[in-house]
């Protein structure tokens, strides 16, 4: 999933300034399985807002919404009857549930409450971690289920480095190094022959190309209804 | 030609040295450094933004160290350079007469100075070996382009005998030997005992005579400075006995102490099998090596 945290109440009470009948608009996908901005977190964050407002004699009103991905524009367009009564979208959807709103509605200003941070899994309650960079060119199966891009520090490809002692990263003895991870996996299940072979150069154009990477499947587009 | 290159390839016991850039522009900081090395070393290492800190350029220090009549190794870091500035940086280097490399990861950059930094490693050290050879041997660069003229570079990498998976590292070494590196040099030598056990599952390996193989030492000022390398180095290993016997010295004896340690330990270099030479680096005590040099019986050093 795509895991997020909340901004602070003050950063995003500069941003609010100057509007007055702002939607907090909740989504109900990943960043609520991760407990920054599903509907239970856009309550309290409006709520929050609302008295921090009325502490200061401010004139705010805050609505509240949430929708199921902001990132899809079928669930967007939910927001067509209402959004003519906002100044301002205040979005506790990940950066491209943002992006799909500001997208849609080109006059509304859609304030961002959330830092969108990795793709991840949730390791235990309120513990998620990284563990895709969405490289495009899936090696997991070469490094026994363990990605180096992503869990190692230096995004070694034919790793480990000195730094690699007791298991532990030389960065910080709270990260496991990603090399011995995926030594250990190889080892259990008699794949360590796939590290004799050096790892060429990461071909790159397929994270970062030209602009944003798109998928475009025509045998899906034919059957959306 | 490389220097090193020469005394390696004559049969003799090479001596590198490492001599860290200044914070700084001052061209006479490098010199006066380097003053203490001159005749006493076959080439000197010159470190690149070393714990990633900012200084002055390996490659600028390098070419400084060239016209004071020294053999230069470039120490490179895919740290801070992607493939495009890398492969730029060995054609310069080359073109500016400096004839050693070595390709290293690099620390990490929230050690450093500039902890907000983008973190590059769009190649791995043994990708980057790999690279160079390409580029010196077939003229080629990634990709397949053709250089007009190919550079001239004797290739080094680095190997840790002491990090861990213990196992994996003389199969890390190959990885580096079979990318292309001509020389190696080790991390610090303190633990002689695990270090003379990878050199022999390296030499079984038949590795020892693919690449020169340089152990690294690093002289001990004090019993602190041995503590510090063992609990906060990672990859460094300082057994209690060589901390003891830094311990068991008054305080005034102690670089004497540091400088025997350091000595005896390229004595029993000099004596293993499959040990090409020694690198010494005197972290911010480039006076020592000459001494060290001299007590180890390794003056005069050839002239090739």
């Amino acid at each position: 999933m795509i895991t997020a945290e909340q901004k602070s109440i003050d950063e995003i009470r500069e941003m609010i300034v100057p509007y007055k009948r702002i939607l907090a608009l909740g989504c109900g996908s990943c960043v609520a399985e991760c407990a920054a901005g599903g509907e239970k977190e856009t309550a309290m964050l409006a709520s929050a807002l609302r008295m921090a407002g009325k502490m200061n004699g401010e004139d705010v009103g805050i609505s509240e919404k949430t929708i199921d991905r902001q990132c899809v524009k079928e669930f967007v367009i939910q927001l067509d009857d209402v959004i003519d009564q906002y100044d301002a979208i205040l979005s506790l959807g990940c950066g491209a549930g943002v992006q799909a709103i500001a997208d849609m509605y080109p006059e509304v200003p859609v304030i961002p409450a959330l830092n969108t941070e990795f793709m991840g899994e949730t390791k235990d309650q309120g513990y998620w971690v990284e563990s895709c960079i969405g490289c495009g060119d899936c090696m997991l199966y070469y490094f026994g289920g363990v990605c180096p891009l992503t869990r190692c520090s230096k995004q070694l490809l034919n790793g480990p480095c000195g730094g690699s002692m007791d298991g532990k990263c030389e960065v910080n003895p709270e990260v496991l190094c990603a090399w011995q991870l995926i030594i250990d996996r190889l080892t259990n299940f008699g794949a360590l022959d796939r590290l004799e072979m050096i790892y060429p150069p990461k071909d790159w154009s397929k994270k970062q190309g030209a602009g944003p990477r798109k998928i475009i499947r025509e045998d899906q587009q034919g059957s959306i209804s | 030609m490389s220097n090193l290159k020469k005394v390696l390839e004559i049969g003799k016991f090479a001596v590198t040295a490492e001599c860290g850039p200044p914070k700084g522009a001052d061209p006479e900081f490098v010199l006066k450094k380097a003053k203490f090395l001159k005749d006493k070393v076959d080439a000197v290492n010159v470190t690149d933004n070393q714990t990633a800190i900012v200084r002055m350029s390996s490659l600028a220090a390098c070419c400084l160290l060239k016209a004071g009549g020294f053999d230069p190794v470039l120490q490179m870091v895919v740290r801070d350079r992607n493939r495009i500035a890398l492969q730029s940086d060995i054609l310069g280097a080359s073109a500016l007469g400096i004839r050693n490399v070595l390709c290293l990861s690099g620390d990490h950059q929230i050690f450093g100075n500039q902890p907000q930094a983008m973190g590059v490693f769009d190649l791995d050290s043994i990708q980057f070996v790999q690279v160079v050879k390409a580029m010196r041997d077939n003229g080629t660069i990634l990709g397949g382009d053709a250089l007009n003229m190919p550079p001239d570079i004797f290739i080094g990498a680095a190997a840790n005998p002491f990090a861990d998976p213990f196992e994996f590292r003389v199969v890390r070494l190959s990885k580096k030997i079979m990318a292309g590196a001509d020389f190696i040099q080790t991390q610090c030598i303190y633990n002689l005992k695990r270090f003379e056990t990878w050199i022999n599952m390296a030499r079984d390996k038949g590795l020892t005579e693919k690449a020169f193989i340089l152990g690294g030492v690093t002289p001990l000022k004090s019993p602190g400075m041995a503590k510090y390398m063992k609990n906060k180095v990672s990859g460094m290993d300082v057994p209690d006995e060589v901390i003891k016997r830094m311990e068991g010295v008054p305080r005034d004896k102690q670089r004497e102490e540091g400088i025997r340690i350091c000595v005896e330990t390229i004595e029993r270099l000099k004596e293993m099998s499959g040990v090409k030479g020694v690198h010494i680096m005197a972290i911010e005590w480039e006076e020592v090596v000459g001494e060290i040099v001299e007590r180890a019986g390794l003056l005069p050093r050839p002239v090739v």
